[in-house]
C-alpha cells in the first residue's frame, strides 16, 4: 500500500511534500501565523494555476515541456497594455453599439459600473489573436526541429523578450499611466493596473474571515483570511475547459500524436497539425495566464520581467507529477499548490528561524532539481 | 543545386549577418579603428580561452556544453579563496587553479553522469544542470562561506558576518597574466612619447611606421591560448580524441567497436568543465572583478553564442570558429550601444538589441542544425524506401 504510494508519487515529491508540511508545522511555534501563510499560499496558487494549465497541451503532444512560455506571456502583455490604452476607446464603442443594435441594458451606468471587469475581459480578448498566431508561428517552427523543442523553447522564449525590450520602447503607446513621464514615449518597466483591473477575480465573491479566537487566557489565534474565490472559479473553468477540450476527437488525436507518433501517423491523425494546435493553446492559455497573474499582482511587468516565468511554471507541472510527455490537471493542481507552499512558507519560517531569507536558494534547488529529475527519468516506451 | 545552395548559405549565414550587421554599426558608433582593436585584442585574450573549453563536447557528439557555468563556478570558488588567502600575481592564479581542478573534476563527473541519463537532451539537461547548480553555489558562497568554510578577511565578507559579498575586488592578480610579457606596438611617432611616459617599465616595443596611438598586447595570455589551440589539434589525433569522434557518429557502433561510450562521455565533459574553470580564471584576472553572483552565468551565455556567431553549430566546431566568433561577436558588443545612441538617441535600444542578437543568434543556430538533421533523417527514409521498392 504505502509502497505502491511512494512508486506513483515518486521520491522527490514525496520529500518536498513532507518539507512543505513540516514548514507548515513549525510554523505556528516560530510566531508564523498559520492563516496567513495558507491564505498567501492560496492567492499564489491562483496566481500561477493558469501558467502552469498552459503546460499542458504541448506535454500532452510531445512537444515537451514549454519552456516557450514567454511567448503567450509576451502576447499576453500586449493584450494588457493595449487594453489600458484604448481603454476608454473600447467603452465608447461598447455605447454606440447598444445605441445602434437597442440593447437596452447596456446603458452608460451599466459600462461605468464594469468597467474594470470591461478592461479585464479586452485585455484577455485582445491578448487571444496576438497568442493564437504566435502560437502558429512557433508551432510550425516546433514542427521542423522535433527533437530539440526544449532547447529551442528555450531561446525562442529568451529572444522574443529581448526582441520585446526594444519593441516597449519604440511602440507609439500614448496614455500617460504607461509611459515615461520624462522622456514622453516608451512604455515604464512596471505599470499598475490600479484603476482597471486590480483584483477584478481576487474580490469577486472573496470570503474575507476575521475573527480572533481566543483558546487560553495566553493564546488568541488571529484568523484573518481572505479566500480569492473569484480567481479559483475562473482557474476552475479554464481547467474545466482543458479537461473537456483532452476528451474531443481532437483533444484524443492530440494525445495520441503525443504519445506514440508513427502509431497516431499510420491511424489518419495528422501528427503535425495536432502539434501545432496544442502549441497554440498552450500559448493563448499562457497569455491569458499572465492576465490573471496581472490582476493579483497589481502590475504589469514589462521588459526582461517575462524572461525566467517558464521555469517555474515548468517546475510546478513536474512536482505535480507530470513527465516530459504526459501532464494531467491534478498535476496542475497538485504541483502548484507545493510550488507556491514552498515560496510562500521558506521565507516566512527561515526568517524567523535563522534570522535569515534562504527562500531564493531554496527555490532554485528545489524547482531545477525537479526539472533536472524529470529530464533525466527514463522514459519508458 | 537549389538544395547545396540552401545548405551553403544555412551554415555560413550565422556569420554573415553579423559582419553585415558591424559593417552598417561600426561607423554608426564613431569609433576610431585604433580604439576598436584594442578593445578586440583584449577581449579575445580575455574569452578565447573560455570559448576553446567548449569544442571537446561537441567532438564527442554532446552538443553545446551549456554545463561549462559549472566549471566557471569552480574557477570562482578558487578565486574567492586565494583572494581571502591574499596570495597575490601568477602564484595567486596557479593555486586558484589547483584549488579549482578538483573541485571542477567532481562537478564535471557529475555532469556527465547526469547527461549520461538524458541521451538526446543533453543540451536542455546540462542548461537546467547550470540552474541547478548555481542554487548550490549559493548556498556555498552565501550561506555556508564564513560559518563552515573559514574566510577571514572581512572586506570578502557581507555586514552580517557570513556570505562573500556581491562584487570581489581581485586586485592582487588583476591583469598579471595579460602583463606578464609587457608588449606594446606604437607608431613611429608615438614612440617618443610612450617612453617618456612610461620610463620606469620595461616594455618589448614594436615600431608600426604608418601607425598611431599605442595598443597594448596581452601576449603571455596570447601565448596560453596557442597552447591551448595545440592541445585541441593533438587531442584529437590522440586515441580518447579518435573514440570521441566515434562515440559522436554513432553510439551503437562505437559501443560495438569496444569504445566504452559512456565513459568516453564523462571524461569529454570533466575535460571541458577543467578548462572552463581555468577559462574564468583568465576572464576574471582581466576583468579585474569578480560578480560572485554573476560572472559564471555571463560567461556561458556569452561564451556559447560568440561559439556560434563564429560559425559553428552543435555537431561542429573547428578553432577558427572560436576566433572568428569571439571577435564578430564583441565588436557587435562595443559598437551596439553607441550605433543605438547615434542612430535612435537611446544607448538603451543598441543595449536590448545586443541582448537580442546574443539570444537569437543561439536560437536561430540550434533551428538550423535541428532542421537541417530532420531533412537529413528524411532523406535517408526515402532513399531507404525507394531501395525497398525496387
Amino acid at each position: 500500500m504505502i509502497k505502491n504510494f511512494i512508486a506513483k508519487a515518486g521520491w522527490p515529491r514525496i520529500i518536498i511534500g513532507l518539507f512543505l508540511l513540516a514548514l507548515f508545522i513549525t510554523a505556528p511555534f516560530v510566531g508564523v501565523n498559520f492563516f496567513t501563510s495558507l491564505n498567501n499560499t492560496i492567492v499564489r496558487f491562483g496566481m500561477n494555476s493558469v501558467l502552469v494549465l498552459a503546460m499542458i497541451p504541448m506535454i500532452q503532444a510531445g512537444c515537451g515541456l514549454n519552456f516557450g512560455l514567454p511567448l503567450g506571456i509576451i502576447a499576453g502583455l500586449l493584450g494588457a497594455t493595449l487594453s489600458i490604452e484604448f481603454n476608454e476607446k473600447i467603452l465608447e464603442l461598447l455605447l454606440q453599439c447598444a445605441t445602434q443594435y437597442k440593447i437596452s441594458w447596456l446603458t452608460e451606468e451599466f459600462l461605468t459600473l464594469h468597467r474594470e471587469a470591461i478592461g479585464f475581459a479586452s485585455a484577455i480578448i485582445i491578448a487571444i489573436p496576438f497568442a493564437a498566431v504566435l502560437g502558429w508561428l512557433y508551432g510550425k517552427l516546433l514542427n521542423r526541429v522535433k527533437g530539440d523543442e526544449m532547447m529551442i523553447a528555450t531561446y525562442v522564449g529568451f529572444s522574443s523578450v529581448s526582441f520585446m525590450c526594444i519593441a516597449w520602447l519604440l511602440l507609439p503607446y500614448k496614455h500617460p499611466t504607461m509611459i515615461w513621464g520624462y522622456a514622453g514615449h516608451g512604455l515604464r518597466t512596471t505599470i499598475s493596473v490600479d484603476g482597471y483591473w486590480l483584483h477584478i477575480l481576487n474580490d469577486w465573491l472573496a470570503i474575507n474571515f476575521k475573527e480572533d479566537i481566543v483558546l487560553s487566557d495566553s493564546l488568541t489565534l488571529n484568523v484573518n483570511l481572505s479566500i480569492p474565490t473569484g480567481m479559483l472559479i475562473f482557474f476552475a473553468a479554464m481547467a474545466l475547459f482543458v479537461w473537456l477540450f483532452m476528451r474531443t476527437k481532437t483533444g484524443t488525436a492530440m494525445t495520441a500524436a503525443g504519445s506514440n507518433p508513427e502509431f497516431a501517423r499510420a491511424s489518419g491523425v495528422n501528427v503535425d497539425k495536432m502539434r501545432t494546435i496544442s502549441v497554440v493553446m498552450s500559448t493563448i492559455l499562457g497569455a491569458v495566464g499572465i492576465i490573471v497573474y496581472q490582476q493579483s499582482f497589481g502590475f504589469i511587468q514589462l521588459y526582461m520581467g517575462p524572461f525566467y516565468m517558464a521555469l517555474p511554471a515548468v517546475a510546478s507541472i513536474l512536482l505535480g507529477g507530470a513527465s516530459v510527455n504526459k501532464a494531467t490537471i491534478l498535476n496542475v493542481i497538485v504541483g502548484t499548490f507545493l510550488f507556491q507552499g514552498i515560496l510562500t512558507m521558506t521565507p516566512s519560517v527561515f526568517n524567523s528561524l535563522f534570522q535569515t531569507d534562504m527562500s531564493e536558494v531554496i527555490r532554485l534547488i528545489v524547482s531545477n532539481g525537479m526539472i533536472l529529475y524529470a529530464l533525466t527519468r527514463k522514459v519508458r516506451a | 543545386m537549389i538544395r547545396k545552395f540552401f545548405d551553403i548559405v544555412a551554415a555560413n549565414a550565422v556569420p554573415a549577418v553579423f559582419i553585415i550587421i558591424s559593417a552598417f554599426a561600426i561607423p554608426l558608433s564613431g569609433f576610431s579603428t585604433g580604439y576598436l582593436i584594442q578593445e578586440l585584442l583584449t577581449r579575445i585574450g580575455r574569452n578565447a580561452f573560455l570559448i576553446l573549453s567548449l569544442l571537446i563536447p561537441i567532438m564527442a557528439g554532446m552538443g553545446l556544453n551549456f554545463g561549462m557555468v559549472l566549471g566557471a563556478m569552480a574557477g570562482q570558488i578558487g578565486l574567492l579563496l586565494i583572494c581571502d588567502w591574499k596570495i597575490a600575481g601568477i602564484p595567486g592564479m596557479l593555486s586558484a587553479c589547483l584549488i579549482g581542478t578538483p573541485i571542477a573534476i567532481i562537478l564535471g563527473i557529475f555532469c556527465g553522469h547526469i547527461l549520461n541519463r538524458a541521451k538526446g537532451r543533453e543540451m536542455v539537461t546540462s542548461y537546467i544542470l547550470g540552474f541547478f547548480m548555481n542554487g548550490i553555489y549559493q548556498l556555498v558562497v552565501l550561506y555556508l562561506m564564513g560559518p563552515v568554510i573559514p574566510i577571514t578577511n572581512p572586506s570578502l565578507l557581507l555586514s552580517r558576518g557570513y556570505g562573500v559579498r556581491n562584487a570581489v575586488s581581485l586586485s592582487g592578480i588583476r591583469a598579471q597574466l595579460d602583463n606578464l610579457i609587457p608588449t606594446v606596438i606604437t607608431g613611429t611617432e608615438g614612440t617618443q612619447q610612450f617612453l617618456n611616459i612610461n620610463a620606469d617599465s620595461s616594455f618589448f616595443l614594436i615600431q608600426l611606421p604608418f601607425f598611431e596611438g599605442t595598443i597594448k598586447i596581452p601576449l603571455a595570455t596570447f601565448i596560453v591560448i596557442a597552447l591551448f589551440c595545440v592541445f585541441i589539434i593533438w587531442f584529437r589525433k590522440t586515441k580518447l580524441g579518435q573514440d570521441m569522434r566515434a562515440v559522436a557518429q554513432s553510439q551503437s557502433v562505437a559501443d560495438s567497436a569496444g569504445i566504452a561510450v559512456n565513459r568516453t562521455r564523462i571524461i569529454a565533459i570533466v575535460i571541458s568543465t577543467v578548462l572552463a574553470c581555468y577559462g574564468q580564471i583568465i576572464y576574471l584576472q582581466n576583468m579585474g572583478t569578480l560578480n560572485t553572483y554573476n560572472s559564471h552565468d555571463q560567461a556561458g551565455m556569452f561564451s556559447i553564442a560568440a561559439l556560434l556567431i563564429g560559425g559553428a553549430s552543435v555537431s561542429h566546431a573547428s578553432i577558427a570558429n572560436v576566433f572568428v566568433g569571439v571577435i564578430l561577436f564583441h565588436l557587435m558588443f562595443i559598437v551596439a550601444p553607441m550605433a543605438g545612441k547615434n542612430l535612435i538617441g537611446e544607448a538603451q535600444i543598441g543595449e536590448y538589441f545586443r541582448v537580442f542578437v546574443s539570444y537569437g543568434v543561439i536560437a536561430l543556430a540550434l533551428v538550423l542544425h535541428a532542421w537541417k538533421r530532420n531533412r537529413e533523417q528524411e532523406a535517408n527514409r526515402r532513399t531507404l524506401r525507394e531501395a525497398l521498392k525496387k
